[in-house]
């Protein structure tokens, strides 16, 4: 029995860690294209952004799910296609939307942390703009968000069984299945299990990239 | 022909004007002061001349050369503006250092981008990247630096800092140097060893405009000294005359105020 569950819970984290791994892949870049925005002198995209971010960091992601999922159905269009794969386009979308919000509030904290003297300093060198920003800014910036940004990787970790909501087959979903079909309890219990394994490894890895970071003081 | 000529330079904030018509120039190898109390415009217009503001009206001439004309848009094109800088070097009041780099590579970083552009750079790209470390190497000895040279700013104390931000402004062998308030950020005892740094600097016949509160230093060190106040120069002259025997009332009164802070 154990190895049944084993090997079920398994297949399910596999689509947990799947849905992790994209929605970094997705969010990170595009929460920096949305902090640009956020940050932008064109007053009407700025508030346009502003007002994106407000939305989707207002209301809860479970809601931001079913509406994503559900949505396009109501009005008739079938953007997800059925089924399992359906189910995953959508959750997947759904997380990097609502992820590169947050991850844009963090970036543009870094970015507008960084002192001006730091630009000046470089420009009265001589140094061009792309050269500050790669050579001057970028290293700062990263040092200064690595800690919030780990927070939210930590917290993603957990939020990926929110997608249990629309019944995407992730290790929630793995271990209640067990509920119905053997009226067992414990393999969804169990799930805990993985995803403290995996927040711990994160958390292992992450320090290290801090540490790295540590010979300078900003 | 100075080196440097500042003509009718205006620079308003919004509402506030700032700067009301600067005049003033500067000889090859000369050191000129300028004091005068906060908001007076002293920072301002060393920050027109090194083109971190963009005058509304007047010229800068270096060597004969306008570099900038508000009336010439041509003059002000972002891509030359980054070359023209180079005639300054700037030291500001918060040092500024890169947090990331050692003192050595603050001093380099900058030189190191700038000769790639040359077009000798990939044939001789050893020999000048060699020249580079040796100059800069040369530079943080003669400000007493050249133990302390790995460290990074963190390591060292705000004199050190700003020794190595003097350093750094020096590695690109500007024609003139500017210092805004350099001591004015650190704790009093350390701001003998930045002073003795630009001391021997102006010694060595090197040209610069201080802007300073240390009014003391100034007199020991600047052929010609500014004073500003509402952003126009009042008087200007010899250390001896200007401390000595001022002329104009507003420079009698903040004189006066100064000394008796000082003497209190």
């Amino acid at each position: 029995m154990f190895l049944t569950v084993f090997s079920a819970l398994n297949t399910g984290f596999l689509k947990t860690l799947e849905l992790f791994a994209l929605t970094l892949v997705g969010a990170l870049p595009l929460g920096l294209i949305i902090s640009l925005g956020s940050m932008s002198k064109f007053k009407p995209l700025k508030y346009l952004v502003k007002a994106i971010i407000w939305i989707v960091r207002g209301t809860p992601l479970m809601l931001q799910l079913l509406i994503i999922y559900y949505g396009p159905g109501l009005l008739g269009h079938n953007w997800w296609g059925g089924g399992e794969s359906g189910r995953f386009i959508a959750t997947t979308v759904a997380f990097i939307f609502n992820y590169s919000c947050y991850f844009s509030e963090i970036y543009r904290g870094g970015i507008e942390g960084v002192p001006i003297g730091q630009r000046e300093a470089g420009e009265v060198l001589g140094m061009t703009k792309i050269q500050i920003f790669f050579r001057v800014t970028l290293l700062q910036v990263i040092k200064r968000i690595l800690p919030p940004i780990s927070n939210e990787i930590i917290t993603l970790v957990k939020d990926t069984s929110l997608s249990r909501i629309i019944a995407l087959q992730e290790v929630i979903w793995a271990g209640q299945a067990f509920m119905k079909s053997d009226g067992l309890i414990w393999p969804l219990f169990f799930t805990g299990v993985y995803f403290l394994v995996a927040s711990g490894i994160l958390t292992i890895f992450l320090d290290k990239l801090e540490k790295k970071l540590s010979y300078f003081r900003i | 022909m100075p080196i440097l000529e500042i003509k009718d330079i205006y620079k308003s904030f919004g509402d506030t004007s700032v700067l009301k018509g600067i005049d003033f120039s500067l000889e090859k190898g000369e050191v000129i002061s300028m004091i005068g109390s906060s908001g007076s415009g002293k920072t301002t217009l060393l920050r027109c001349i090194n083109f971190l503001e963009t005058p509304d009206r007047g010229k800068i001439i270096v060597n004969g050369d306008t570099l900038f004309d508000a009336d010439d848009p041509a003059t002000q094109k972002e891509s030359e503006i980054r070359k023209k800088r180079l005639h300054f070097g700037l030291v500001f009041q918060s040092f500024n250092l890169f947090p990331q780099y050692t003192a050595l590579k603050n001093v380099i970083l900058a030189n190191e981008l700038l000769v790639k552009e040359r077009p000798d750079y990939k044939e001789n790209r050893r020999a000048i990247e060699n020249d580079i470390l040796e100059k800069a190497v040369n530079i943080l000895t003669s400000v007493g630096l050249k133990d302390k040279m790995h460290l990074y700013p963190h390591q060292l104390s705000g004199g050190q800092q700003q020794r190595v931000a003097i350093a750094r402004a020096l590695a690109m062998s500007p024609d003139i140097l500017c210092f805004d308030e350099p001591t004015s950020a650190l704790d009093p005892e350390l701001t003998g060893e930045v002073l003795k740094v630009i001391k021997s600097l102006a010694d060595g016949k090197t040209t610069m405009i201080i802007v300073t509160h240390e009014m003391q230093f100034a007199r020991d060190v600047s052929d010609k000294v500014l004073f500003m106040d509402g952003g126009v120069i009042v008087e200007s002259g010899t250390p001896e005359d200007l401390f000595g025997a001022p002329k104009e009332r507003r420079t009698k009164q903040f004189l006066e105020r100064y000394f008796d802070i000082k003497t209190e």
